[in-house]
């Protein structure tokens, strides 16, 4: 019992259920199945994207260019929607997860072949990607009415009583789980992030690993700007703004190290759950959106501390920080 | 990919001829000096309006407030650590500033009361970061989501603007003929910063923070403190830059100075400053400080929009870490081909 609460998981699973309990008290409607079912489908993308994020920060680094890279490929599909209505919806995902593979390709490569640190590289591509999405518009906005009606449907599109966009999520869900915990690949993730040395010596290219990572967490992204894009169905240069920070805090809260080698995919789901059910919660509850920010970043915090307790708790590895910069 | 472990200078220009006029024509900070006036010699040919005194003049507010930010942002670089959440701290301080003048608040009030929201920001980053022990980006992106998310909960949609007449003296006056009193703190600042950083005991401190935290701990250098300092240096920076900022455009919301920290981050970064930590000079920051200026003004005047100017600021961003990381790795290989 006492080893099952230590664990992260067990913890957000009882932090979930204590957040549902507390809304449930005030809005019974709030924990009918229909409604959890719809918290999921809108915390899906969240999952997807934060699942991409943990890949990229097991090996150590970060990816803030996430939430540009989600604008980006979003306006791009959006607007040769707009051209072309004929291209079946199928062309434009296979563009959207290019896409996004690609731009995450640029910030792997970036750190792989320079060793540049992950954030400046991709505090840079940030600003390049959100640019470049205002360029290629020139600032305008894609409208519903100016998309096929079969792009805007597929995400909506009910399957076994879900909609596509929840089954995409748990599919990316399986496929994390599988990644990385069957796969040398996923391994090599925890291994470059927890011991970079070691892994070196263990055979691992750690500057290949980290690519890799990128480049997943930029096909994840990639799938989200048409997902995005079609579900809200409107298109703009600030789509997504800001959402890095929620796929970064989706991590910290699921327990993923932000020092690399320690997370997992149970946890980063929860964790994105956790502030789903949050953001779904507020507008239900009376609190003014404007909170939103303040009370993520007071979670962001707070979950960064327990954190850095957890790890305190199994000792201190000295000289870890500067062996490889983040 | 060898040398994995190896320490590669990011600012390591190839250099085998020696003595200290070559070396200093061949520094990073004479590179930026030549990038700038190359800049301001492509402006003047690209617009006519360019060279006028005034328009100079008024270009400085381009960069000045962000160059204060990107002083203190050295030393937290210096350190080895990063501060996202000095642009959010402006948007805190400056709508406490603007809270404090629909109350009535004099000017002076309003000074002690954007500097103090800084360096109480400051305080409670340094306390995350030094105290606590958190990893400096992960803490920072956590408290810029706090505190411009506080500003957006006091601020809602509305918009502050009843400051006293005489708060605009900071951001909108001048200290002599055309140079601003913005421009004249920030030249100010840069002398301070450089003396600290490379003349006094506390700057040597910095850097040895940055080369190597655990030998300057043994060597007696109080590790922690030293990064406390530092944070509380880029909190009342930014508050020094949230009054100017405020007091220019005579108006609070709670946008204001989105992505600054990116620019600030770039400043330093461009000006020869590593990222890892333990490296760089204040000399280098100020010209990049002047380059970055130049580049906004002169796309300015060619109307680019602003948010294509943040993609010449990316792309600068990478550029000039992985331009010399190329040159550096082109070398290496001619040499052990030879």
């Amino acid at each position: 019992m006492r080893s099952l609460l230590a664990r992260r998981e067990a913890l957000l699973v009882l932090a979930c259920i204590l957040l549902l309990a507390a809304i449930t008290a005030r809005f019974p409607a709030f924990s009918t199945p229909k409604n959890l079912a719809g918290v999921f489908n809108d915390t899906s993308i969240l999952i997807m994207m934060a699942l991409g994020q943990s890949a990229v920060i097991l090996t150590k680094s970060i990816d803030l260019s996430v939430a540009a890279n989600v604008a980006l490929t979003g306006m791009t599909v959006a607007m040769l929607n707009h051209v072309a209505p004929g291209l079946p919806v199928i062309v434009l995902i296979v563009v959207a997860l290019g896409m996004g593979m690609l731009l995450g390709a640029i910030n792997g490569f970036l750190v792989w072949w320079l060793d540049i640190p992950a954030i400046v590289v991709t505090l840079g591509t940030m600003t390049i990607f959100r640019g470049l999405a205002f360029v290629e518009s020139g600032g305008a906005w894609v409208n519903a009415h100016e998309m096929s009606a079969a792009f805007l449907e597929l995400p909506r599109a009910m399957f076994l009583g879900l909609p596509v966009l929840s089954w995409v999520g748990l599919l990316a869900i399986v496929l994390a789980v599988i990644l990385f915990t069957r796969t040398g690949l996923g391994r090599a993730f925890y291994a470059t992030g927890g011991n970079a040395v070691a892994a070196i010596y263990a055979g691992i290219d750690i500057g290949k690993t980290r690519f890799l990572a990128f480049v997943l967490s930029g096909a994840m992204a990639g799938l989200c700007g048409y997902l995005w894009v079609s579900r809200y169905a409107v298109a703009y240069v600030d789509v997504a703004s800001g959402f890095e920070l929620d796929t970064i805090a989706a991590c910290v809260i699921g327990g993923v190290s932000t020092i690399g080698g320690v997370g997992t995919v149970g946890g980063v789901v929860l964790g994105a759950l956790f502030l789903g059910i949050i953001k779904n919660a507020l507008p239900v509850i009376g609190i003014s959106p404007f909170w939103q920010m303040a009370i993520s970043g007071a979670i962001i915090i707070t979950a960064v501390v327990i954190n850095a307790r957890g790890e305190r708790v199994k000792g201190r590895i000295i000289l870890r920080r500067k062996e490889l910069p983040l | 990919m060898s040398d994995q472990s190896a320490v590669l200078s990011p600012r390591h220009i190839p250099d085998r001829l020696d003595g200290p006029f070559k070396r200093a024509l061949k520094s990073w900070e004479t590179l930026l000096l030549a990038v700038a006036i190359a800049i301001a010699i492509a402006n003047s040919l690209a617009s006519p309006y360019f060279l006028d005194p005034w328009n100079l003049s008024d270009a400085t507010f381009n960069f000045t407030e962000k160059a204060i930010l990107a002083l203190a942002m050295t030393f937290v670089i210096i350190t080895g650590e990063i501060d996202l959440s000095v642009a959010s701290i402006i948007a805190l301080a400056s709508t406490a500033m603007g809270a404090a003048a629909e109350a009535g608040a004099g000017t002076p009030v309003l000074l002690f009361i954007g500097l103090g929201v800084g360096f109480g920001c400051g305080l409670f980053n340094g306390f995350l970061v030094a105290k606590l022990g958190l990893p400096a980006i992960v803490a920072t992106i956590g408290t810029m989501s706090l505190y411009r998310g506080i500003a957006y909960v006091v601020l809602g949609d509305q918009v502050y603007k009843n400051y006293p007449t005489d708060f605009a003296v900071f951001g909108q006056g001048y200290a002599f003929w055309i140079f601003s009193n913005e421009f004249v703190t920030f030249l100010v600042l840069a002398v301070i910063a450089g003396v600290v950083l490379h003349k006094t005991i506390f700057g040597r401190q910095v850097y040895a923070v940055g080369n190597n935290a655990l030998a300057a701990s043994f060597s007696g250098v109080r590790v922690r403190r030293i990064k406390f300092i530092v944070f509380l240096m880029t909190g009342v920076a930014a508050g020094l830059a949230s009054v100017m900022l405020t007091s220019r455009l005579g108006s609070t919301r709670p946008s204001i100075a989105v992505g600054w920290e990116l620019d600030a981050v770039t400043m330093a970064v461009l000006g020869g400053v590593g990222i890892n930590g333990g490296t760089g000079n204040i000399l280098g920051v100020v010209i990049a400080a002047f380059v970055m200026g130049l580049v906004t003004f002169g796309l300015g005047l060619l109307n680019v929009p602003g948010i294509v100017m943040s993609i010449f600021m990316g792309l600068m961003l990478i550029l000039v870490i992985a331009l010399p990381l190329v040159v550096h790795r082109i070398n290496n290989r001619r040499r052990t081909a030879r």
